[in-house]
This record gives structure tokens, sequence and C-alpha cells, in this order.
């Protein structure tokens, strides 16, 4: 594995972590969908697919694809045993209702106040925001997966988001390559850092203000 | 009992500037047969509503692709390029809605309410020339009703009455768009007599319906994303 596939591998096996037994879980497309194969052993999360059911599997396998079973991506995946189909006015009451114990999505933005952006890049990037706007103001837990820094090596972690909000004040971990932070009141508390980095490293890569929590762990 | 029409039949009355909800997430549910009859008949300058817009040439992404909506209503462009090309081109004018919000603002139309209290979009550019209301000290975005002249719905098995089945992800906007519908054309797979589709397996009761057509071109046109 490459270095960086080992690097995101290792953050989504961390946020796989954060899901109790039994959670319901909504995924997002991209390093998201990865969190579902690193639940931790002895541990089953039911996954949330807002095109309308819960209980979404695996792709499937060629040649047996469903015209009727496909995820949000549009993708011809599986249902598993013990999940549900619904219309869509279901599945965002669902969503909306506080139902979603969690949903993982990928980011642009964040900032310290948990504002995120995630959806458009003005003159760029201009695709809809689809179902994130209801899942980051629905769900009870918002995390965000991501690099740490954007391609030009830039902060993701801002004090204040420059592109137009996905929602506001929502967002309650960002999990990342380099740390693992917690958005409180009081602002962001770096809890965690990745075993190859320092807090110095992730301060400096960080734009936001960071609280240091009293025993810094590794993952 | 309900008018078992062809989809040219189905169509006729769908004129330039109709407003038109296509059921069908990614292509997933689209009416395939209707779609393409409408596309032959040349209709154009449609206000499209839509969750999504498919993928280029599939299934409602072809009322794109083809030049026959003027206005689009959806939550998601992403996945057919042209949307957005038309879109920056002046050529679609596009209205986009966060999916929970499209889905109950139809649903609200359907359901005879004034519209939805919604917390999805507060703070952000969804949120701008809409009322707010706090309610026990939480605000929420009044979203009005959204209904539509026409509606095309795919199902699986549809029994003379109208009442339809529609399996698996397939019900997706299916359900709220056959409420707020002027008329409702629904396709089927299969078109059965009365009692031979268990009420218990009713997705769609058939009072929505106005008319149903039989599917002529195979779900397996969808051409699924691998």
């Amino acid at each position: 594995m490459d270095p960086k596939e080992l690097k995101r591998v290792r953050l989504v096996k961390r946020i796989a972590q954060e899901f109790p037994d039994g959670a319901l879980v909504n995924l997002g497309i991209g390093m998201p969908t990865m969190v579902a194969n690193y639940i931790p052993e002895g541990r089953t999360i039911l996954l949330h697919s807002e095109n309308g059911f819960t209980g979404l599997g695996p792709a499937a396998p060629k040649g047996q694809e469903s015209q009727s079973i496909v995820n949000a991506g549009g993708q011809a995946v599986t249902i598993v045993p013990g999940g549900a189909f619904f219309d869509s006015a279901m599945s965002f009451a669902i969503i909306r209702g506080g139902h979603v114990d969690y949903t993982v999505l990928g980011a642009l933005e964040v900032d310290m106040e948990g504002n995120l952006a995630n959806y458009m890049i003005p003159g760029k990037m201009v695709p809809g925001m689809g179902g994130a706007m209801d899942l980051v103001a629905g769900a009870r837990n918002v995390i965000i997966a991501m690099e740490h820094v954007n391609k030009n090596g830039a902060p993701k972690i801002l004090k204040k988001c420059t592109l137009p909000l996905t929602a506001v004040g929502e967002v309650d971990l960002i999990v990342t390559d380099m740390a693992f932070i917690r958005v409180t009141k009081k602002g962001l508390v770096l809890e965690e850092i990745a075993e190859d980095t320092t807090v110095e490293e992730v301060i400096k890569a960080t734009e936001a203000p960071l609280h240091i929590a009293g025993k810094i762990g590794k993952f | 009992m309900k008018p078992i029409l062809t989809a040219d039949e189905a169509v006729k009355d769908i004129k330039d500037g109709a407003s038109l909800m296509v059921a069908g997430f990614m292509g997933c549910g689209n009416a395939f047969t209707l779609i393409d009859a409408l596309i032959n008949k040349g209709t154009k300058e449609l206000n499209l509503i839509t969750s999504d817009t498919s993928f280029p040439e599939v299934g409602v992404g072809r009322i794109i692709c083809q030049n026959r909506a003027a206005t689009l209503t959806a939550s998601h462009i992403g996945t057919n390029p042209v949307s957005g090309q038309k879109m920056n081109s002046g050529e679609l004018k596009v209205t986009l809605v966060p999916q929970g919000t499209f889905a109950e603002r139809i649903r609200a139309k359907g359901a005879g309410l004034g519209g939805v209290l919604t917390p999805t979009g507060r703070g952000t550019a969804v949120e701008e020339g809409k009322q707010k209301l706090t309610i026990d000290g939480k605000e929420f975005l009044l979203e009005k009703p959204l209904g539509a002249d026409f509606a095309f719905i795919k199902a699986e098995v549809a029994d003379t009455y109208g009442n339809a089945f529609l399996p698996g992800a397939t019900k997706n906007m299916a359900v709220v768009m056959a409420m707020a519908a002027d008329h409702v054309i629904l396709e089927a797979e299969r078109i059965v007599q009365p009692g031979e589709l268990d009420p218990e397996r009713v997705t769609i009761p058939g009072i929505f319906v106005s008319a149903i057509v039989k599917a002529t071109l195979p779900a397996s046109n969808l051409q699924l994303k691998a």
C-alpha cells in the first residue's frame, strides 16, 4: 500500500472505532465509504442509504446487479439481511428527525465553530447539495473525514470558512491524516495525533487555534 | 379503472412549457418509456422537477441533454455534466434544493399543507429570501409546497386501478410526486387485473394515478454506473 493510502486507512480505522454496536450510520462518497470496511470485530452497524434503504451492503457482484438497488452515487449495490426499503420522504425523515446516529462526510473547509463547507466552489464546482445539508443538519453526530491540508498544502481547518456553507455549527468531530479534533463550545480540542506526527506539526498545519487535551492519544 | 394508453397517447397533452416531475434517483426508477416518448414528441421548454439529472443520456438525463428543459429544480446535478454546462451558459435556469427539503416540499403540495418548517439550510445560501420562524426556541426555514402539471412514475406492477408496486430503492421520489402532480402517468412493467396485486404490496395507491402505460423499454436500459 502506498503511504498516502496507508494514512487514509489509518484515518478511517480510527473513525470506525467511534460507532457503538447497532449504530445507524450514513457514509458519504469517497473516503467516508471506506469506514465500513474497518468496523471493529464484535460490533455491527447498520448503514443508511439516503435514496431509500437501511442495510446498505457491498457493491453487487458483476452480473448480479439489480436495476432497483443502487446507492446514493447510482452504483449497483446490495442490501444486507435485516435491511428495509422506503421512499425519500421517509428516508429524509430518518435523517432530519435525528434517527441517524452518525454521518461521515468529506470537507473542503471546516472551521472552529463547527461550520462546514463541502458542497460547492463558486464558478468551479456546483454539483448541488444533494442530501448533504439534511444529513449535516439532522444526524446526531457529524464526523468529518479529510486530509488535514489541501492539495497546495494550505490548512483546511480554518478560523472561518470562506466557501459557501453546507451547515452552521453542526460538526462534532474532525478526523484527518494528522489529527483527531473535537469541536466543543470553547473551540477545537486536539485529542489525538497520528503516530507519525507531532502536536507542533498539527498546530502548524491548522489555521484555527487548537486547545490541547491534557493527555494526547495516538492513532 | 384507469385508462391504459400507449406512451405516445399518454404524453400527447404535455405541451411546451409544462411542468413535469420525473421520479427516480440517478436513473434508478426513471420511466424510460415515457421519457423516450416525450423526447420523440419534441416537447420543449419544460419546467423539470427531479431529484437529480442522472447521467448524460440516461433516463431523465436525456431531457437535459436533448435541450428540452428551460428550468430545472433538483438537488444534485453533479453526475450529469451537461446540466452544469447549460446552467453556466444560462441556457438552463437551475434551482438547487436540499434533497430532504425537495421531498417534503412535494409532499406538502400533495398533502395540502401550506409549507414545511425545516432546519436544513439554516445559515447557508438556501435560506436567502425565505421566511424564518422560531418554534419552541429553534429556528426553521419556511419552505413552500412544490407541485407540477405532470409526473412520470415507474412501477414494476400496476393493477388497472393504478395501484402500484415499486421495488427496492425505486420508490425514492415517486411516492410524493404521485401525490403532487395534476396528471400522474404511471409506467408499469406489468399491468394486472384488480385482485392480482396484493393490497399489502401497494407502494402508491391508484387514486393518484391518471393513466397507465406498459413499459416497452427494458429496465436493463438503465446503464447503472459500474
